[in-house]
C-alpha cells in the first residue's frame, strides 16, 4: 500500500483493525490449558525473586519448599500431596504482585496465597486475597497495617508488627546505654512506625529523641544524617532502616568511627544484611525475629542442619518466615479438617504452632482477632563471628512476643467476617 | 476468557493489564512518535490520574467512570500548567524536565502519608459496579466484565487519537516532527500544538493510569516514577514509534512476555533483556515497522 | 548548627566526586556517541564484583587497577557488537537496547555471584577516620577524592594533550568533519566507549567500598548521573564535573534542613536549572537537540 496516509493509519485500517479486534472476542477459544489442575492442593507462592528484596525472598522460598517437603513425606494436607506454585512479585511493582496473585488464584487454581516481603505489595496481594476469598498468609511484610488498620479476616501474618519489636529492644538499650535516643530513620511506613514505636516504649523509661532524620529509601550516602546524629550528642543512635539501606547506613558509620563515640543500635536487624557487612562492621545492639543459635531449644538444631544441607548456609529469620507461613496451612486445614478459607481462618484463631514448627522457646500463636503471629523476639548484639563463622548474632535475651506486643486495640485492627 | 489470551496461556486479567499499558503507551506515542517530542516523565500524569481516581472512591465513594473522570481532569490540568512552562524546551532537555517533574510527584506522593497513603500506597478500597439504571455490570467481581470495560475506555480514547491524528491538526503535528524550522516557516504555531499535543498526551495517558488503579483496587507512589515512564517510551520503541498500533504491540509483548518468562525462570531478566536486545538489532523500527517494512 | 552545615557542606563535595566520576564516563559516550547508555550502573555493578572476586588473589591494589580494565574490555566488545550498528539513528534505539543490557547485567551478576549481599574488604588502614573533629574524612573517602582527581585529571590530560584526546574532542563537535580528515572514526568511538566504561567500572570498585555490593548496587546511581550531566551542561566535561559535585553538595544541605528530601531537592535543582538556563552551567548556547 503506497503511502497515501503519511501517519499510516486510514478510517479504512481503522475500521479493519476494530472488526478484526471483535471478532477476536467471539471467536471460540483455543484452549491451552493452564498449569494441570488435579488432585492435589496448590499453595502459591507470590514474592520478590528479583531486585532488592530478592535475597529475602530467596531464603523465604527455601523455607517454604523445607516445609513442602515435609508436609508431603507426611502424606500431604488432608491426605493429598502439596504444590508450591511460584512467582516473581519484583521487589517494587504493585501492578506486577496483583497480576501475579490473579494469575494464581485464578489461572493457577491456588488454594492458599503467600506474599510478600515488601510491605506496599502485600497489601495490594491482600486486597485480591480478601476479594477472592482465599488464605493469605504474609510471611515477612512488616507494616503494621497488615494486622493493624488494614487487617482481614483471610490475612495472617508471620512476621512481628514494628512495635512488638520496638517494645522487645527498648528497655534492653536504656538499661544497657542511656535515655537519648538519636533516630535514623528510612522514611517509609515501616521506618515510621518503627520510630513511632521506640518513642512510645521508651518514653515511660525515661526516653528522650533528641533528634533525627528521615532518610530516602534507597539513600546512597548517609554521612549526613551521621554527621548530624553525632552532633547531636545522643547516648545512641537508632537505626530504624531496613535491608540494603542498613548494610550502606552501618558500614558508612564503622568508616567514620562512630560507634566509639556513641553507641550503634536499632530495632529490626537481619542476618542478610550482617552477612553484606564486613566483620568489624557488625556491631550494635538489635532485634531478630528468630535466629538459628539457639542451644537447648529442641529441634532447632535440626531445622538448621536440614537449610544447611539444602543450600550450605544457615537459615535466616526469612528461612523460617517461609518455613511457618506453609506449615500455617497444613495445619489449619488439618485442625478445621477443611481446605475452606473461612474454615481455616476461624480454626488459627488463638492457635498455636507445635513446637517443630515454632522453633522457639516460647509458645508461638496467632492472635485472635489479629491474625498476627506472636512468638519470640531475640535481643542481642551483632558480632564479627562467634562460635562459628555464620554466627553473627550475640542473643542476650529472648523476649515474649505474647508480652511485648501491643494490646488489640492499640494495633487499630478491627475484623470483619463475612456473615 | 479473550480469545487471544488464552493461546499463550493467558488470564483475563493480563488481558486487561495488556490494554491498559497499552493505552498509556499509544498515548504516549501520541506526544513521541507523531509530535516528535520525547517525554520520560509521562508517568506523572498516569499516576495523577491513578490517584486521582483511587482517591475519589476512597474518600468520595463514586462510581468507576466518575472516578476515572476525575483522575484525568486532576491530570489534564497539571499537563496544562506543566506544559506551559516546558513548551519552549526539546529534545533531551525536554525529556529531563519531564523527569524532574515526575520525580517531585513521586516525592509528594510519598511523604503526604495521611492523603496518599505514603510508601504503603492506598489500599482498602476497590472499584464498584456500575449501575446504569436499566442494568448494573458488576466489573468488581466479574474480570471479564472489567476487561471489556476497559476496551470500550480504550476504544474511546484510541478512536479519539486517531481522529486527531487524521485531522488538520495532527497533520500539523507531524509537520512538527518531521521538520520543526520548516513548519514554523508555515506558519503553524509549534509552542501552542506541542503544548496542545502534550496535554492530549497526558489526557489519555491519565485514563490509562485510572483504569490502572482500578483494575489494581490500588496505587502506590511507584505509579509516578521513572521507572514506569521508561517502560513506557520502551513499550512505544519496542512496537513501533512510527506506527499507530506499534506501543500497543510493544505492551502486549512487555507485559505479556514478561509475565510469561517470569513464570517459566526466576532469570526472566536476562532472557527479556535479550528480547529488546535483539529487537533492537534485526527489528530497527521496532516489531510493527518491521513488519510494514516487509510488506512495502 | 553552622559547623553541621559546614561538615556536610565539605562532605557533600566528597560524595559528589564519585557521582561526577560516574556521569563522567556517561557524558563522555553520549558527547561523541550520541548513546544514552542505561547499562552504565551495570558496567558500575560488574566493576565491583570482578574486584570483589580477584581481591582474595590479588589484593585490593591489582583487583582496583585491574578491574576496570576487565570492564573496559567487555565494554569494548559489547560496543563492537551491540552499539556500533546504532550510530547515526535515533538515540532511543540505544535506549532501548542499554535498558535491555542492564537488565542482562543485573541478572547475570545474581547468577553469578547471588543475591545475598557480600561483604567488601577495603584495607584496614583505609578505614579510620584521619581526624577527630573532621571525623567523616576517612582515609577511605580521602583516598576515594585521590581517585576520582587522578581519574579525572588523566581523562582530561588525555582530552587535551594526546592526539586521541583530540580527536575525541574534535568528534564531539562534528564528527563528519573529523572522518573526513581521515581519522577512523570507529576506532575512535570504540576507544571513547572503552574510556567511559572504565570510569564506570572504576566507580564501581570505589562503590564497593561505600555501599553494600549486591546485583542492584548501579540501581540507584544512573539517574544522579544524568542529573549532574544536565545541570553541567551538555558537551561539556567539565560542567559534568561541576554537576557531579553541585549534586553532592545540595544534597548534603537538604539533609540538614528537609532530611527526606535529599533524593528529591536534585531533581527540583534539574528541574530550575532547565526552566531558567537549560544549557546548564557550562553547556554552549544553541545545543539545543
Amino acid at each position: 500500500m503506497a503511502r497515501a496516509n503519511p501517519q499510516g493509519i486510514s478510517r479504512r485500517t481503522l475500521v479493519r483493525s476494530g472488526l478484526a479486534l471483535a471478532g477476536a472476542q467471539v471467536a471460540a477459544p483455543f484452549v491451552r490449558p493452564a498449569r494441570a489442575a488435579g488432585q492435589g492442593i496448590k499453595i502459591g507462592l507470590d514474592n520478590p525473586l528479583t531486585g532488592a528484596y530478592a535475597a529475602l525472598g530467596k531464603n523465604e522460598l527455601v523455607g517454604c519448599q523445607m516445609a513442602l517437603d515435609e508436609i508431603n513425606a507426611k502424606g500431604g494436607i488432608l491426605g493429598r500431596p502439596v504444590q508450591l506454585v511460584v512467582e516473581d512479585s519484583t521487589s517494587a511493582d504493585a501492578g506486577v504482585a496483583v497480576l501475579k496473585a490473579r494469575k494464581l488464584i485464578d489461572s493457577d487454581r491456588i488454594d492458599f496465597l503467600l506474599g510478600n516481603v515488601n510491605s506496599a505489595l502485600s497489601l495490594a496481594m491482600a486486597e485480591v486475597s480478601n476479594q477472592k476469598g482465599i488464605l493469605h498468609i504474609v510471611p515477612g511484610g512488616h507494616t503494621d497495617a497488615v494486622t493493624g488498620s488494614s487487617c482481614r479476616w483471610n490475612v495472617f501474618r508471620v512476621c512481628n508488627t514494628t512495635q512488638m519489636e520496638a517494645n522487645a529492644v527498648a528497655a534492653a538499650l536504656i538499661e544497657r546505654y542511656g535515655k537519648k535516643f538519636y533516630y535514623i530513620t528510612a522514611d517509609y511506613a515501616f521506618g515510621h512506625t518503627l520510630e513511632a514505636g521506640m518513642m512510645k516504649a521508651a518514653a515511660p523509661l525515661g526516653g528522650v529523641r533528641v533528634g533525627g532524620d528521615l532518610t530516602p529509601v534507597g539513600s546512597v550516602d548517609f554521612s549526613s544524617y551521621l554527621i548530624k546524629a553525632q552532633a547531636a550528642n545522643p547516648d545512641v543512635v537508632m537505626f530504624l532502616l531496613g535491608g540494603d539501606d542498613m548494610l550502606n547506613a552501618l558500614k558508612q558509620a564503622v568508616q567514620f568511627g562512630l560507634e566509639s563515640k556513641v553507641h550503634l543500635a536499632g530495632a529490626q536487624q537481619e542476618l542478610e544484611p550482617l552477612q553484606g557487612l564486613s566483620p568489624q562492621a557488625r556491631i550494635g545492639v538489635w532485634v531478630m525475629e528468630w535466629y538459628w543459635n539457639q542451644p537447648g531449644v529442641p529441634h532447632v538444631a535440626e531445622f538448621v542442619e536440614a537449610t544447611r544441607k539444602r543450600t550450605g548456609q544457615v537459615p535466616t529469620a526469612r528461612t523460617w518466615f517461609g518455613y511457618v507461613s506453609v506449615w500455617t496451612c497444613a495445619l489449619a486445614a488439618a485442625k478445621a479438617n477443611s481446605l475452606k478459607a473461612l474454615d481455616m481462618a476461624k480454626a488459627l484463631q488463638d492457635f498455636h504452632l507445635p513446637p517443630e514448627v515454632a522453633l522457639g522457646p516460647n509458645p508461638a500463636f496467632y492472635r485472635a482477632g489479629q491474625n498476627q503471629l506472636l512468638a519470640s523476639l531475640f535481643v542481642g548484639e551483632a558480632q564479627a563471628s562467634g562460635a562459628t563463622a555464620d554466627d553473627l548474632f550475640k542473643v542476650t535475651k529472648v523476649v515474649d512476643g505474647a508480652k511485648a506486643a501491643e494490646s488489640l486495640e492499640e494495633s487499630g485492627c478491627k475484623m470483619k467476617w463475612p456473615t | 476468557m479473550p480469545f487471544w489470551m488464552n493461546a499463550i496461556g493467558g488470564y483475563t486479567e493480563l488481558a486487561t493489564r495488556i490494554v491498559v499499558m497499552g493505552l498509556a503507551a499509544m498515548s504516549l506515542n501520541f506526544l513521541l512518535g507523531f509530535t516528535g517530542v520525547l517525554s520520560f516523565g509521562h508517568a506523572a500524569y498516569f499516576g495523577l490520574g491513578a490517584y486521582g481516581a483511587a482517591m475519589a472512591i476512597k474518600y468520595l465513594g463514586v462510581g468507576s467512570i466518575p472516578a476515572i473522570l476525575l483522575g484525568v481532569v486532576v491530570a489534564t490540568i497539571a499537563a496544562m500548567i506543566i506544559g506551559a512552562l516546558i513548551v519552549k524546551l526539546r529534545g533531551v532537555y525536554f525529556a529531563m524536565v519531564t523527569i524532574a517533574f515526575g520525580q517531585v510527584f513521586y516525592f509528594i506522593a510519598f511523604r503526604w502519608n495521611a492523603v496518599t497513603g505514603g510508601d504503603d500506597g492506598l489500599t482498602g478500597w476497590h472499584r464498584l459496579p456500575i449501575n446504569f439504571g436499566f442494568a448494573e455490570f458488576d466489573i468488581y467481581q466479574n474480570d471479564r466484565a472489567f476487561y471489556y470495560f476497559a476496551l470500550v475506555i480504550f476504544a474511546i480514547c484510541v478512536g479519539a487519537m486517531a481522529l486527531l491524528l487524521n485531522s488538520p491538526f495532527g497533520r500539523s503535528l507531524i509537520a512538527i516532527r518531521e521538520n520543526e524550522r520548516r513548519a514554523r516557516f508555515l506558519g503553524v504555531p509549534i509552542e501552542f500544538h506541542v503544548w496542545l499535543s502534550f496535554v492530549i498526551s497526558c489526557l489519555f495517558v491519565s485514563a490509562a493510569g485510572a483504569l490502572y488503579a482500578l483494575l489494581n483496587n490500588f496505587t502506590d507512589p511507584r505509579a509516578l516514577r521513572v521507572d514506569l515512564s521508561g517502560n513506557l517510551v520502551i513499550m512505544a520503541v519496542l512496537g513501533g514509534m512510527r506506527s499507530f498500533w506499534g506501543p500497543l504491540v510493544g505492551a502486549a509483548i512487555f507485559v505479556a512476555l514478561q509475565d510469561y518468562v517470569s513464570s517459566q525462570t526466576q532469570n526472566w531478566m536476562s532472557v527479556i533483556g535479550l528480547v529488546f536486545v535483539l529487537v533492537v538489532r534485526f527489528f530497527p523500527r521496532g516489531v510493527l515497522g518491521m513488519l510494514r517494512g516487509a510488506r512495502a | 548548627m553552622s559547623q553541621v552545615v559546614l561538615f556536610n557542606v565539605f562532605n557533600g563535595l566528597i560524595v559528589g566526586a564519585f557521582y561526577a566520576l560516574m556521569a563522567l564516563g556517561l557524558s563522555l559516550i553520549l558527547n561523541l556517541s550520541g548513546v544514552i547508555n542505561f547499562a552504565h550502573g551495570g558496567f558500575l555493578a560488574l566493576g565491583a564484583y570482578l574486584a570483589y572476586t580477584l581481591i582474595p588473589y590479588t589484593g585490593f591494589w591489582i583487583a582496583l587497577l585491574v578491574a576496570p580494565l576487565l570492564t573496559a574490555a567487555l565494554g569494548l566488545v559489547v560496543e563492537r557488537i551491540l552499539i556500533r550498528p546504532l550510530y547515526g539513528q535515533d538515540p532511543l534505539y540505544s535506549l532501548l537496547l542499554t535498558f535491555g543490557l542492564a537488565y542482562i547485567f543485573e541478572d547475570m551478576t545474581r547468577l553469578l555471584w547471588g543475591a545475598q549481599s557480600v561483604p567488601f574488604q577495603v584495607p584496614q588502614w583505609l578505614m579510620t577516620s584521619l581526624s577527630s573533629q573532621y571525623f567523616f574524612l576517612t582515609g577511605y573517602r580521602v583516598f576515594m577524592m585521590v581517585i576520582v582527581a587522578v581519574a579525572v585529571g588523566g581523562l582530561f590530560a588525555v582530552l587535551k594533550y594526546t592526539r586521541l584526546g583530540m580527536r575525541i574532542r574534535a568528534g564531539t563537535r562534528d564528527l563528519d568533519t573529523v572522518s573526513t580528515l581521515g581519522v577512523n572514526v570507529r576506532v575512535l568511538r570504540s576507544l571513547n566507549f572503552g574510556i567511559g566504561i572504565y570510569m564506570a567500572g572504576l566507580a564501581g570498585v570505589l562503590a564497593a567500598g561505600l555501599l553494600g555490593l549486591s546485583p542492584t548496587i548501579g540501581a540507584n546511581l544512573i539517574m544522579p548521573s544524568f542529573v549532574a550531566i544536565i545541570v553541567g551542561g551538555l558537551g561539556s566535561l567539565l560542567g559534568t564535573l561541576l554537576g557531579g559535585l553541585l549534586i553532592g553538595v545540595v544534597s548534603g544541605l537538604a539533609a540538614v534542613y528537609f532530611p527526606s528530601a535529599t533524593e528529591a531537592v536534585i531533581y527540583v535543582m534539574m528541574g530550575l536549572v532547565l526552566l531558567v538556563r537549560p544549557r546548564g552551567l557550562l553547556g554552549e548556547e544553541g545545543r539545543l537537540h
